[in-house]
């Protein structure tokens, strides 16, 4: 499974977000309407799903979807078995 | 209807400034409601009693030794206790000191101490406890305010000041923290009977007697069962609040 379409399925099952929101360059907060705390506990969901830590300095670079994406990409590569 | 005796079994709950006083009233009744205990406190023979009183009556503990003011120690500390008990519902922040002085003549330092074990250690492990009860959707984050919180003490202005700080921290906190189903609340307790009160010189003592109008000092074990009720699954609908525990000092 790509790992682009994980990460958006996870933001679908756990945020509020309209599907035809959920495009890459939309920002968590500005776009999404997203609060601080809900994006953080994506980024916590996110940890279990790749089995990975987010560091907090790493934190700040998750503002957007491709961010979040791009993020995951480099720790995990590009695809993940399903 | 039975009652449960044991509602915090398989819990884990890490209390600091467990040594003595109330900290370790806290510890040992916890354990009794069926949590494991992470004791931690700067003393490590007392915080290392407190596990022993434990772990005699059968219980497991665990002594941890870091200064709740040292931030990046306490975050990993905490991360390292909740992969060795394989998680983390109950965090107490009771770690507390004081340097009294009045105000006019307090050093810096004094001032400082006080804020970063009191107040900024409180923030410290809530920061890094809050992550795994975030992940879980579950927790109970209490922290000790004072009653000198709400009346002022001369002489405590940074002491107070800490108590007072744990308040704000706590609804703030509360707030954020309640959409994952984890409550925040302070427990402001008046004059209990520990080291810390102690030094409080006989005169002063005697006044303040007059006027708690139930007569006495608290002791420890009764904030410990304020504390774990508010730990208490029950006790989910219960956020941002501070619970007196003060022979009536003060009503609020």
């Amino acid at each position: 499974m790509l790992v682009k379409d994980r990460v958006i399925g996870l933001i679908l099952e756990h945020l509020e977000v309209e599907k035809e929101k959920a495009v890459p360059e939309a920002h968590f907060i500005d776009d999404l309407g997203i609060s601080s705390m809900d994006l953080w506990e994506l980024v916590l969901i996110m940890e279990d799903e790749f089995n990975l830590e987010v560091p907090d300095e790493d934190l700040e670079k998750i503002q957007t979807i491709q961010n979040a994406i791009n993020y995951i990409e480099q720790r995990v590569g590009k695809e993940i078995p399903d | 209807m039975l009652m449960n005796s044991k509602p915090l079994s398989g819990q884990r709950a890490l209390v600091t400034g467990a040594g003595q006083g109330i900290g370790r009233a806290i510890a040992l009744k916890l354990f009794e409601l069926g949590a494991k205990v992470a004791v931690n406190d700067l003393n490590e023979p007392a915080g290392k009693e407190t596990v022993s009183l434990i772990e005699a009556k059968g219980g497991c503990a665990v002594f941890c030794g870091f200064s709740v003011a040292e931030y990046q120690r306490v975050q990993e500390e905490v991360k390292k206790l909740e992969k060795e008990l394989a998680g983390l519902e109950i965090l107490v922040n009771n770690a507390g000191i004081t340097r009294d002085q009045i105000l006019p003549r307090m050093k810096p330092e004094q001032w400082q101490e006080v804020i970063a074990v009191n107040l900024t250690g409180a923030f410290n492990c809530a920061r890094a406890a809050s992550r795994v009860m975030v992940k879980r959707h579950y927790g109970r984050i209490i922290s000790l305010s004072s009653v000198v919180a709400y009346l002022g003490q001369a002489g405590q202005a940074n002491y107070a000041a800490s108590k007072a700080g744990i308040i704000g921290l706590t609804r703030s906190l509360a707030l954020e923290l309640a959409p994952y189903q984890i409550t925040v609340n302070a427990i402001a307790p008046g004059l209990i009977e520990t080291a810390m009160t102690e030094k409080i010189p006989e005169a002063m003592r005697k006044e303040i007697m007059k006027r708690i109008p139930l007569g006495r000092p608290g002791r420890p074990e009764e904030v410990a069962e304020a504390a774990a009720f508010l730990c208490l699954p029950g006790s989910g609908y219960i956020t941002g609040q501070v619970i007196h525990l003060n022979g009536g000092l003060y009503l609020g």
